[in-house]
């Protein structure tokens, strides 16, 4: 029971766990970077009116959604090394993996959020001569990503979370790096404690600022 | 790219065996846990949307608490860390005694976090009623009870269907974390099969496979199901 909850393996163990830590947090940077990249390529394709385009970022969207995230990883991490050619580790097939599964789920928050623009506005810069490029450029993705900003950060947080589930495939992230550390010590109570703390702690300071930034932007 | 192609390892013993039961454990844990997250979901997310502030902070910090910890920590808490916290004869107890420990940790670990989803879409649900519904009832001289009964559930429930088929989709595909605790469900056993045969490719298809065609049943299903239960003049909606 919590009478012996001995706090001292987690400050022993402090740089471990930050390590681990910093693995997920530039796993959760690089997945969202990639992940919006991505997803708004799609989400053009998928609003494009040329139809075979539209189809296939439909397909790729629908694919990956019916997908538990696990699978994607596994899927990912025996696919990487097969088409390189090489062994890559663990780290960058799981890369690839969150990559492109984000990718599904930004690409429908884009597609939403582009089509919050109001048809007016498309059709006054189409009036003022403006190619579908310079339309989509600077009248009508400045307004979507405005009113997806609280989307997008919510979808991050549940990302950061997501990342967690590396462990399966055994990147040293911060989940399993107190995984690890519980095993090796023999503290499983408080190594376990002490992650859900901290991640209860980041993700409700998150979802709080998102609550924030949609109060302001509701006025 | 050299790979040697066999499909034939699906069909072959014991793998095909192993796709079967896989599924119907992905589709046990599913089901289970989905009918505990309704269950408590709607209760939470009633209490939400009551008058007391006493229940409605209750409501909050059941929905944060669960929202704001990843689901495979969670996975890992109730499995390992749960029955240390109990008293000495129960902890035994879930410890030796739990009939089918990793299945029952998984539904109520699966059922538990879904509920916090769940309660969200029902006190979208539930708002979406608007405050004159409720006071109309009120007027009446139905006992608050009885405004959820006969006044707000009956077209809220119908408003969610959308999000409501949606977050079982969600527990669909989350019943795969289970295999982390030791249920050999259907991505697991795609896994095992890689891992037995190096047929990576076959076998994580036909996993694939198994999850694309519950999950496009069930959207299709659930239109036509929609479409009936549609309340004229109202669009549908749920919380983001």
């Amino acid at each position: 029971m919590f009478g012996e909850f001995d706090t001292s393996v987690i400050f022993d163990n402090l740089h471990f766990l930050l390590e681990g830590m910093q693995t997920t947090l530039i796993l959760t940077v690089i997945a969202i970077c990639g992940g919006l990249v991505l997803g708004t390529l799609l989400a053009l394709a998928r609003l494009a009116p040329f139809k075979p385009l539209s189809f296939i970022a439909g397909s790729y969207v629908n694919f990956f959604r019916s997908m538990p995230l696990i699978l994607v990883i596994f899927w990912f991490y025996f696919l990487v090394p097969h088409i390189v050619g090489r062994p890559v580790g663990g780290f960058y097939s799981v890369l690839v993996a969150f990559v492109m599964f984000e990718a599904a789920y930004y690409c429908e928050i884009m597609r939403a959020g582009i089509q919050s623009v109001r048809k007016g506005q498309i059709y006054a810069g189409q009036a003022l001569g403006l190619t579908y490029t310079q339309n989509m450029r600077y009248v009508v993705l400045p307004q979507a990503f405005r009113n997806m900003v609280p989307i997008l950060m919510t979808q991050a947080i549940i990302l950061f979370q997501d990342t967690s589930l590396v462990y399966v495939v055994g990147v040293k992230d911060f989940l399993v790096s107190a995984d690890l550390v519980a095993n090796r010590e023999n503290r499983i109570l408080e190594m376990f404690t002490t992650v859900a703390l901290v991640y209860f702690v980041i993700c409700l300071s998150g979802s709080l600022l998102v609550r924030r930034l949609q109060r302001k932007f509701a006025q | 790219m050299n790979y040697n192609w066999d499909w034939g390892v699906l069909i072959r013993e014991p793998y095909f065996e192993w796709l079967v039961s896989g599924f119907l454990w992905t589709i046990s844990v599913s089901v289970a846990a989905w009918i505990l997250a309704f269950s408590l979901g709607s209760v939470v997310g009633i209490a939400r949307t009551t008058n007391s502030k006493l229940l409605r902070g209750i409501g909050t910090c059941y929905v944060e608490t669960f929202r704001n910890i990843p689901l495979l920590v969670q996975m890992f808490l109730w499995y390992f860390v749960f029955p240390e916290l109990l008293p000495e004869d129960a902890g035994m107890w879930v410890k030796r005694e739990l009939p089918m420990p990793e299945f029952t940790t998984a539904v109520v670990c699966l059922g538990l976090y879904t509920a916090s989803r769940v309660a969200e879409q029902v006190r979208a649900g539930i708002e979406a009623i608007g405050q004159g519904q409720r006071n109309a009832g009120l007027a009446m001289g139905l006992t608050p009870a009885q405004v959820y009964r006969y006044v707000l559930l009956p077209v809220s429930y119908r408003i969610i269907v959308p999000p409501l088929t949606s977050e079982f989709l969600t527990i669909f595909k989350n019943s795969s974390l289970a295999l982390t605790i030791g249920v050999l469900e259907t991505t697991a056993q795609a896994r095992q099969i890689e891992e037995y045969t190096f047929q990576g490719f076959e076998a994580f298809t036909a996993a694939t496979l198994l999850y694309i065609i519950v999950t496009s049943t069930v959207m299709l299903l659930m239109k036509l199901i929609e479409g009936r239960l549609r309340i004229p003049g109202m669009i549908s909606l749920g919380a983001k």
